[in-house]
C-alpha cells in the first residue's frame, strides 16, 4: 500500500475508523436517544462503504453488482428502520416527555 | 513506490475521507441535536461523493436523495418538533469517554490488523460492460431478474414501515366528526331497531251484544 494508489485497504480502513467513531458516538452519547439513531445510521454507512469498495475492486469474474445490490436493500431497511425509530421516540417523548435512555427503567421495576 | 506521484483520484480521496471523518466526528460530539444532525447530512454527501469515485453512481444519487432528502429532513423534523431538555444531555459525557476511546481504539485497530494486509488489491479491474451499459443499467438488470423477489419483500418491508409509523403516532381527536366505517358495517339491526311489545288494543264490550272483542269477520 503505498500512498499513490488508492487500494482496496484505503476504503476498508476508512469503513473500520467510520464504524469506531460512530461506537465511540454510542458510548458517548447514551442520554440522547435520537443522536444514537444517528451513529447506527453512521454504522450502516460505514459497512455500506465496505460492500461498495469490495464490489468496485472485485475481479470480473466475480458477481461484481452483488455488493451494490446488498447496500440497495441495506438503504430500504435503515430507511424503514430509521422510520419506525422515530415514530417510537416520538410516541416516548409523548408519554414521558424525555428521550433519556438512562430514564427509560420502568422494566426494572 | 512506483507511483508516489498523487493523481487527482487519490487527491480527491483523502480529501473526501477527510470532510467524511471530521464530519462524522461531529455527529458525536456536537452539542446541538440540530448541528449532529447537519453534520451527518455532511457525512452522507461526502459519502456519497466517495461512491462516486468507486463508479457507484446509482448508490450514490440514492444515498444523496434518500438520505440527505428524506431521511435526514425527517431527522431535523423530529428534532426541532420535541422540546428537548438538551442541558441534561451533556451530563456524564467526558465520563464515558476513556472508557469510549479505549473501545472505539480497539475496534479500528483490530479491523486495521485484518484488513491492511490482507487487501492490498492495488487495481481495480475495467469492466468492458460498465462503460457499455453504464452502473444503473447493470444494476436494474440484476435487480428486475435475479433479485425480483427480495425487491417485492424489500417493498412490502416499505410498506409496513410506513403503516407502523403512521399507527405508532395517531392520535385521534377528540371532537372530530368522522365516522367511523368499521364501527357502521358491524352495527346489527339489534342495536337501531327496538321491537316493543305492545298489547292489542281491546274495545270494551258493549253491553248486550254477544260480540267477542277484535271478532272474526
Amino acid at each position: 500500500m503505498t500512498l499513490g494508489v488508492i487500494t482496496l485497504g484505503h476504503y476498508l480502513s476508512l469503513g473500520g475508523i467510520l464504524f469506531a467513531l460512530s461506537v465511540i458516538g454510542v458510548f458517548l452519547n447514551r442520554r440522547n436517544l435520537i443522536v444514537l439513531l444517528m451513529a447506527i445510521e453512521l454504522m450502516l454507512l460505514a459497512v455500506n462503504m465496505n460492500f461498495v469498495a469490495f464490489s468496485h475492486y472485485l475481479p470480473l469474474e466475480a458477481d461484481r453488482m452483488a455488493g451494490q445490490i446488498f447496500v440497495f436493500f441495506i438503504l430500504t431497511v435503515a430507511a424503514a428502520e430509521s422510520a419506525i425509530g422515530l415514530a417510537i421516540l416520538v410516541v416516548l417523548f409523548r408519554n414521558r416527555s424525555s428521550i433519556d435512555v438512562s430514564k427509560l427503567d420502568q422494566l426494572k421495576g | 513506490m512506483a507511483s508516489i506521484t498523487m493523481n487527482n483520484t487519490t487527491a480527491l480521496f483523502y480529501v473526501f475521507s477527510a470532510v467524511l471523518l471530521l464530519a462524522s466526528f461531529r455527529v458525536i460530539t456536537a452539542r446541538s441535536t440540530v448541528h449532529a444532525a447537519l453534520f451527518l447530512v455532511l457525512a452522507f454527501f461526502t459519502a456519497s461523493c466517495l461512491w462516486m469515485l468507486l463508479s457507484a453512481e446509482f448508490l450514490a444519487i440514492t444515498l444523496v436523495l434518500v438520505y440527505v432528502g428524506a431521511v435526514m429532513v425527517l431527522f431535523l423534523f423530529v428534532v426541532m418538533m420535541l422540546d428537548i431538555n438538551t442541558d441534561s444531555f451533556r451530563e456524564g459525557f467526558w465520563k464515558h469517554f476513556p472508557l469510549a476511546g479505549l473501545v472505539g481504539a480497539v475496534i479500528a485497530l483490530e479491523l486495521a490488523l485484518v484488513l491492511l494486509p490482507g487487501f492490498a488489491v492495488t487495481q481495480a479491474p475495467v469492466d468492458p460492460a460498465l462503460a457499455k451499459l453504464g452502473n444503473t443499467r447493470m444494476l436494474g438488470i440484476e435487480i428486475y431478474t435475479k433479485y425480483l423477489y427480495p425487491l417485492q419483500i424489500a417493498a412490502v418491508l416499505l410498506l409496513v414501515a410506513i403503516i407502523a409509523a403512521i399507527v405508532l403516532t395517531l392520535r385521534e381527536r377528540k371532537d372530530s366528526r368522522h365516522l367511523d366505517a368499521s364501527e357502521q358495517v358491524r352495527t346489527k339491526a339489534s342495536d337501531r331497531l327496538r321491537i316493543v311489545k305492545v298489547a292489542p288494543t281491546i274495545t270494551a264490550p258493549k253491553s248486550g251484544s254477544g260480540d267477542t272483542p277484535g271478532g272474526a269477520a
